[in-house]
C-alpha cells in the first residue's frame, strides 16, 4: 500500500526530535490551548451536550452494527439520484478507480477539498504517478503542499507553521504551481489569505474535475454532506463538471434526521463555532446546478478489520473533529508528524494501528503514544473511549492474538522488543490476583522508599526516566492509611475496600 | 453501480460486504434494522417568542461577521439599493424568482438574471448577488439556501464577492437545527451559510473572506 511509511521512525524516536523544536512546540501550545478554551465555551452553550454526545455515539454504533444494510441502502439512493458508486477494498484499489475516472474525462489536473480519506490512501501521489496534478485548495493544505510538507493536525494541518514561515513558502513556491504571490507580500494572515484567494481562483474557474471527501453520507436519501469554512469546498463541489467523492464506509448515517445531532456537535467540537461558515449537501446530480457527473468511491482500507474488533470498532464512530488532539498532552509536545499517519493525536493512536495493523515498529508504537490521562475521551463528541482502545491495542502488541487483516482472520505473534513488558504484565496480573502478595509488595515498597533511585536502571526503563523523575512513593499505602483512619475513628462500621488487605 | 477496476480483482463490492458481515458475526441481526437509537436531546434550547427568535438570529449572524440589517416590506427596495451602493456595485446577479419590487430602488446597476446560465468566469466579473433563502436558524446564526427560484444555482452565491440575502422574518426563522432539517428537501442542493467565508489556518487568526463572498449582508424583513 502506498500509505505504509516504510523505514520511518517509531513514535518515540520521532517525538524525541519534535520535542526539541522549540518553534514547533510554541506554535502547538498556542494553537491547542486557544482552540481548547473556545471549544469549551461553544459546548457549554448547549445544555443537552451530554445527550447529543450519547445520541451521536448510539447512532454511529447502530449504523456500524447494520453497516451492510446501510451501505446497500446508500448505494441504491446515490444511484437513483444519478450518481455512480464504486467500492474499494484498499488504498491501491481506490487510487486506481479515481485515476481511471479522471483519465476518462481527458483531464490532467484536479482540484481537491481537504479530505482525510484521500490523504490516508495517498491519492495525490498516485495521481502524480499517472501524470495527473492534484491541487489542494484548503488554505492549510495549500501551505503544506507548496512547502512539500505533511499535515500535522486534522483540522488545522499547517498548525506547525507560523505566519512568516507561510509567507516565505508563498513567496518562494506559488509561482511553480500557478499564479505567483503578490509582490512584497506581508506576513499578516489577511494578506496571506488574499494571496491564496488569488492563486486558487484561477484554478477553480478552469477546473473540470474535483475530488472531495464527505463528512456524512445519508443512507435513506443518498445525500453527501461536506462541512468547511473557506468556500473552497463549495467551489470544488459546484464548479467542475465531474465530482469524485472518496469516503470511508463508516461515514454513512441512516437518516436525514440524524444530521441534527452531528451538525450540532461537529462544528462546536471542531472549530468551536455554533456552525461552520459553509456546509454543502447534495444528492447525486442536479440538472443545471453543479457537476453533471458524480462518482462515489466507498473505501474500506482496514475499516472492516477495525469493525471486527469488538473493543476497537468504536474508533469508527470518529467524525474527525480533532478535539482529542487539542487536549492531548502528548500531541501538544510531540506534534502531528510523529504519528506518521493522516490521523495524528489520540484518535490516530487508535485508528492507525487498526487500519494498518501493528505489523511495523512504528504502528506497534502508536498505542503507547499516550499517558492514558483520559482527556480525549472527555471531549470526544461521539464518546470514543480512547484509553480503553489504547490499552486493548497495547495488549495485542505485547501478547499477540487474533485479529482480522484485509478481511482474513489471523493470529499475530507478540511484537518484538516487548519481552520485559510482557513479564511485567504477567507479574502485575499475578500480584493483582493475589491481594496478600500485592499488599506485602506495597508495604515493602513504602518502607524502603528512601532507598529508591530517581532513575530506573536498564535501557528501556532508563529511557522512560530520561525525561522525568520517578514519582516519590508515599509513606503509607492507601490501604494502610484507610485502616489506620478507621482504627483511629474507633469504628468498625463502614470498613472500606482495603479492609481485607492481606488477610487471604 | 459498478465496482472494481479491471477483471483481475475479486468484485470489491462483494468482498467489502463479505468483510462487513464477517466482522459483525454474531452481533448483526442480519436483517433490516429496527428502530434507531433513542434521542434524549432537545429539539430547541429555549422557548422564544418570534421576536426573540429573530433577535437571536441577528445576534448570532453578527457574531460571525455577517452584517445584519432590519427593515419592512416597504423599506426593502431602498435597503437593497443602499447595500449595493455601499459596496460600489455596478453589476449584480439576481435569480429570476426574486420579486422585482426588491430591486425597485436600484439605479445604475447592471442586473443579470441567469436566464441563460452565466459562466463562472462571467460571474467572476459581477460585483454582487441578491437572493432570498429557504430557512434561517437562530441558535446557530445560519441561513440555508436550497437553490429555489429566489436563490438560483449554487454558484451565483459563491463567485461574486458580495451577497445580499433577504430573510422573511419571522416566518422563515426557526430556532434550531432539529427544526430546520424537516423544512428542507435533501434532494435539492443545499448551502448552509453561517457568516462570510473564513479561515483560521494561519496561527488560528480568524480571517473573513477566503473564497466565498467576503461580505455577507443579511436583510431581516418584517411584513
Amino acid at each position: 500500500m502506498s500509505t505504509t511509511y516504510l523505514g520511518l521512525p517509531t513514535f518515540p524516536q520521532a517525538a524525541a526530535s519534535a520535542t526539541k523544536d522549540t518553534q514547533l512546540r510554541a506554535n502547538l501550545r498556542h494553537a491547542t490551548h486557544t482552540i481548547r478554551a473556545k471549544r469549551a465555551a461553544a459546548v457549554a452553550e448547549l445544555a443537552d451536550w451530554a445527550e447529543l454526545r450519547a445520541a451521536g455515539a448510539a447512532v454511529k454504533d447502530h449504523t456500524l452494527r447494520h453497516l451492510d444494510h446501510y451501505l446497500l441502502r446508500l448505494e441504491a439512493a446515490v444511484s437513483a439520484a444519478g450518481g455512480t458508486v464504486h467500492w474499494a477494498a484498499d488504498a491501491d484499489e481506490a487510487n486506481a478507480i479515481v485515476t481511471r475516472l479522471v483519465q476518462e474525462t481527458g483531464e490532467s489536473e484536479v482540484i481537491k477539498v481537504k479530505s482525510m480519506a484521500t490523504q490516508e490512501i495517498g491519492l495525490n501521489e498516485a495521481l502524480a504517478e499517472a501524470g495527473i496534478r492534484a491541487y489542494e485548495t484548503d488554505l492549510a493544505e495549500l501551505i503544506v503542499q507548496l512547502a512539500d510538507d505533511r499535515p500535522s493536525h486534522i483540522l488545522v494541518p499547517a498548525i506547525h507553521k507560523n505566519r512568516s514561515q507561510i509567507r516565505d513558502t508563498f513567496r518562494d513556491r506559488m509561482a511553480q504551481w500557478g499564479r505567483p504571490a503578490p509582490e512584497g507580500l506581508s506576513d499578516t494572515p489577511g494578506d496571506l489569505a488574499e494571496a491564496a484567494r488569488l492563486h486558487l481562483r484561477e484554478k477553480f474557474l478552469r477546473a473540470k474535475v474535483a475530488v472531495s471527501g464527505a463528512n456524512f453520507m445519508v443512507a435513506e436519501t443518498g445525500t453527501m454532506v461536506v462541512l468547511e469554512s473557506e468556500g473552497n469546498g463549495r467551489m470544488c463541489l459546484t464548479l467542475p463538471e465531474t465530482l469524485i467523492t472518496v469516503a470511508g464506509i463508516e461515514k454513512v448515517v441512516p437518516t436525514w434526521q440524524d444530521l441534527e445531532i452531528f451538525l450540532q456537535t461537529l462544528p462546536r467540537s471542531s472549530t468551536a463555532e455554533r456552525m461552520n461558515p459553509y456546509t454543502t449537501t447534495f444528492t447525486g446530480t442536479t440538472d443545471g446546478d453543479g457537476p453533471r457527473t458524480f462518482h462515489l468511491v466507498l473505501l474500506d482500507n482496514g475499516r472492516t478489520d477495525t469493525l471486527a474488533d469488538e473493543v476497537g470498532r468504536q474508533a469508527l464512530r470518529c467524525i474527525r473533529c480533532s478535539a482529542c488532539l487539542n487536549v492531548c498532552p502528548v500531541y501538544e509536545r510531540a506534534g502531528g508528524h510523529a504519528y506518521n499517519s493522516a490521523y495524528p493525536g489520540p484518535i490516530g493512536a487508535i485508528l492507525t494501528p487498526q487500519l494498518r495493523g501493528t505489523g511495523t515498529p512504528l504502528d506497534a508504537s502508536l498505542p503507547y503514544a499516550s499517558s492514558l490521562c483520559g482527556a480525549c475521551y472527555e471531549v470526544c463528541p461521539v464518546a470514543i473511549d480512547i484509553p480503553e482502545v489504547l490499552v486493548s491495542l497495547r495488549e495485542r502488541v505485547v501478547e499477540g492474538g487474533e485479529v482480522t487483516r484485509a478481511g482474513v482472520r489471523t493470529t499475530i505473534r507478540p511484537a518484538k522488543g516487548h519481552a520485559a513488558e510482557r513479564a511485567a504484565m504477567r507479574a502485575g496480573r499475578w500480584a493483582l490476583d493475589h491481594p496478600a502478595a500485592w499488599g506485602a509488595t506495597q508495604r515493602l515498597a513504602t518502607r524502603t522508599r528512601r532507598l529508591h533511585p530517581r532513575r530506573l536502571p536498564g535501557k528501556a526503563a532508563g529511557a522512560w526516566t530520561g525525561s522525568r523523575e520517578l514519582p516519590e512513593l508515599p509513606a503509607r499505602s492507601f490501604r494502610e492509611w484507610w485502616r489506620q483512619r478507621e482504627e483511629q475513628a474507633g469504628g468498625t462500621a463502614g470498613r472500606g475496600p482495603g479492609a481485607k488487605d492481606g488477610q487471604q | 453501480m459498478s465496482s472494481s477496476d479491471g477483471g483481475s480483482r475479486t468484485d470489491s463490492r462483494t468482498e467489502v460486504l463479505r468483510r462487513v458481515r464477517q466482522a459483525l458475526g454474531g452481533t448483526s441481526d442480519g436483517g433490516a434494522p429496527g428502530e434507531g437509537p433513542a434521542r434524549g436531546y432537545l429539539t430547541v434550547h429555549a422557548q422564544r417568542t418570534p421576536q426573540e427568535r429573530v433577535d437571536l438570529l441577528a445576534a448570532h449572524l453578527a457574531d460571525y461577521r455577517a452584517t445584519v440589517h432590519r427593515t419592512d416590506a416597504a423599506g426593502l427596495p431602498a435597503a437593497v439599493a443602499r447595500l449595493l451602493a455601499e459596496r460600489g456595485a455596478r453589476s449584480a446577479v439576481v435569480p429570476r424568482g426574486v420579486p422585482r419590487e426588491w430591486l425597485a430602488g436600484l439605479a445604475d446597476v447592471e442586473l443579470l438574471d441567469d436566464a441563460v446560465p452565466l459562466t463562472a468566469r462571467r460571474l467572476d466579473g459581477v460585483d454582487s448577488v441578491v437572493t432570498g433563502c429557504a430557512v434561517a436558524i437562530a441558535e446557530t446564526g445560519t441561513i440555508v439556501l436550497d437553490a429555489g427560484p429566489d436563490q438560483g444555482r449554487r454558484l451565483l452565491t459563491l463567485i461574486p464577492d458580495h451577497h445580499v440575502c433577504v430573510v422573511r422574518a419571522p416566518e422563515q426563522v426557526v430556532d434550531s437545527v432539529p427544526q430546520a432539517l424537516p423544512r428542507l428537501d435533501p434532494v435539492r442542493p443545499l448551502t448552509w451559510i453561517s457568516g462570510p467565508s473564513a479561515t483560521s489556518d494561519i496561527e488560528l487568526t480568524r480571517v473573513e473572506g477566503v473564497h466565498g463572498p467576503r461580505v455577507l449582508d443579511v436583510l431581516l424583513v418584517s411584513p
